[in-house]
């Protein structure tokens, strides 16, 4: 009888170890996995500041303030490349924002609801096309374009301008800064717009409603009630497509013209960052030209990181569920 | 002009503007497809898909790059899923509520958004180095690392719409967690996982960026994991700025059949995910 009893103890016990162990494995399988996604951005940031560490040091602070970028005399300046990132990123950011901004508006406020969804889910595929596609597309459709009207037009009644008129001056190439600028803007406008129609959405219905009840416009709802509200997570919004024009790579590549210098003019060809690595990486002969390289990989992710953690950490606030496009 | 006057003028002038944004943003869809479609349609035949790609000037198709892509995602998506899927495992339920949780969805939300080109250079500092020449692995470990971000987020988000009496009665069953998670939490949120490896599937299968440092290209048929291999995205960006027609040709069908599955897989995983979770995106 007792052994009866003792085996089927055993038996017992040696069950609830086998799940136990197997507990402890499951658990530990989640727990570094979970940790790898922690190493990753540390292994990315010692892996190219490493490999960057004799560009940095051969040039020291030169290598941010000069602009010559001569694989052939081995001088290499990155100012020329962050001109442009930044540049190219300020003008997506000047014609992206408003649009997305009245985009989420048309979504949220405005849209009858059989029009919501379509157009919601169209502009969140504009969204999904990937940057190659962008760049091919505005290479051969939007390059020529631009150059036989947009920029003829600005160069005619913005370049005498004072100032501003510098910007705008000398001959459309078509391909250049600007229409970089351009197509980062067609590129980021679904991503934004998406982002600030989930924030609209988290604005509690009572608060519109008290608003229309006062006897508000839509519009007066939409600018003293909703924004209001959602100011935070706009700039949040804003901030992420920031960092997602600093870093894009291949839409600009194909149209900026990828020229290591500064120009007056925005119509004048230059180069980003990320279209310099592109374009250099693999053809770079010399070990100053690839670490010159990857110290631009530094400096993008150090511009990059900072805005997207910063955008992230606005959004932080929001209830992750509401933010269904990001 | 009374104020209630200008206050509807005003109205109208910022309605008008959102309907006019949304226009615009609707023209640029509309644009770019109809380009791929003219552009990508009259190189669409049986030849795209049987021959490799030709030399300058000779007729070809994308058989080998589309094999590449192909490849290189799945073994991306192979590599990158059951990371994602233990690691938004731990956010959402061993991790829970603890500060390090907190910690790694910070990081893997900052990672989703990372520059892709950044990735790319990353794995070509750790892989391609070591091993001395660009290969098809090294392209899908690219590939899987921006994969991670995306499926880690939606595994968390999938497994935390879960009803908490679900897992509560499989506990009081004196089920451990692990079983509760793979024979409870895993089949009840199947779909929204789901819908997590279609959109990272999508979001993998157009980069380019970091294709660029770590598989390159190969003109040959290929099907060496250890050598540089084909890929839609690379030809693409090869063929569009040459100035062969039969090449950029090819480029535009290329890129027709890229946004094309990505587009039906993000429509896919719209579907999935509104099935099970009843949610209105």
């Amino acid at each position: 009888m007792s052994v009866a009893v003792d085996r089927a103890a055993a038996t017992l016990e040696r069950h609830a170890a086998r799940q136990r162990l197997r507990e402890k494995i499951f658990a530990g399988a989640t727990f570094v996995a979970a940790a790898l996604v922690l190493l990753l951005l540390g292994g990315v940031v010692v892996a190219l500041v490493t490999a960057a560490w004799p560009a940095f040091s051969h040039f020291g602070f030169a290598f941010f303030t000069t602009s010559s970028w001569n694989p052939v005399t081995e001088k290499f300046g990155a100012l020329a490349a962050i001109y442009g990132t930044v540049v190219t990123s300020v003008i997506a950011m000047l014609l992206a924002v408003p649009v997305s901004f009245w985009i989420a508006v048309f979504l949220t406020e405005l849209a009858p609801a059989w029009l919501k969804r379509p157009v919601g889910v169209a502009i969140e595929l504009l969204a999904a096309v990937p940057s190659i596609i962008y760049g091919i597309w505005g290479l051969f459709v939007l390059a020529p374009v631009l150059q036989h009207t947009v920029q003829p037009w600005l160069i005619d009644w913005v370049g005498p301008l004072p100032v501003i008129g510098k910007l705008f001056q000398g001959p459309p190439y078509g391909i250049g800064v600007f229409t970089a600028g351009v197509v980062l803007a067609i590129m980021i406008v679904p991503f934004i717009s998406a982002v600030m129609r989930d924030v609209f959405e988290t604005v509690p219905d009572v608060l519109k409603e008290s608003g229309y009840g006062l006897g508000a416009t839509t519009w007066e709802v939409i600018w003293k009630v909703v924004v209001p509200y959602s100011r935070t997570g706009m700039v949040g919004g804003i901030m992420l497509g920031l960092g997602r024009a600093l870093g894009e790579t291949m839409a600009v590549t194909f149209v900026i013209g990828n020229a290591h210098r500064i120009s007056p003019s925005l119509l004048a060809p230059g180069t980003t960052i990320s279209a310099s690595i592109a374009n250099e990486f693999t053809e770079a002969v010399g070990a100053l030209h690839s670490s010159s390289l990857i110290a631009l990989g530094v400096v993008l992710s150090l511009m990059s990181l900072t805005v997207i953690a910063a955008a992230r950490f606005m959004l932080l606030r929001l209830d992750r569920r509401a933010l269904s496009s990001v | 002009m009374s104020r209630r006057f200008r206050r509807k003028i005003t109205n109208a002038v910022a309605l008008g503007l959102s309907g006019i944004a949304t226009a615009i943003g609707l023209f640029f869809l509309c644009a770019i497809l109809w380009t791929l479609l003219k552009h990508g349609l009259a190189g669409m035949s049986a030849r795209l898909f049987t021959a490799s790609t030709p030399v300058a000037g000779a007729d070809g198709g994308l058989l080998n790059a589309i094999y590449g892509s192909v490849v290189m995602t799945l073994i991306g998506i192979l590599i990158g899923a059951p990371i994602g899927l233990l690691a938004g495992t731990y956010l959402a339920e061993y991790g829970r509520g603890t500060k390090l949780s907190a910690v790694i969805r910070f990081v893997n939300d900052v990672l989703l958004s990372a520059p892709s080109i950044i990735i790319g250079l990353f794995v070509y500092q750790i892989l391609v180095v070591p091993m001395g020449h660009f290969s098809a692995i090294a392209g899908a470990v690219a590939l899987a690392i921006i994969a991670i971000p995306v499926i880690v987020r939606t595994t968390e988000d999938m497994l935390n719409l879960v009803p908490q009496g679900m897992k509560d009665a499989s506990t009081a069953m004196g089920a451990y967690p692990w079983r509760t998670i793979t024979s409870v939490l895993y089949p009840a949120a199947r779909s929204g996982l789901v819908t997590g490896l279609l959109l990272s599937v999508a979001r993998i299968s157009g980069e380019t960026a970091p294709l660029l440092f770590t598989v390159i290209n190969n003109q040959f048929w290929s099907t060496n994991l250890n050598d540089q291999m084909a890929n839609l995205p690379y030809v693409i960006y090869q063929f569009a700025g040459s100035p062969y027609k039969n090449w950029q040709e090819l480029a535009w069908s290329g890129a027709l059949l890229i946004t094309l599955t990505i587009l039906a897989l993000s429509i896919l995983a719209r579907f999935a995910v509104s099935a099970t979770s009843g949610s209105k995106r």
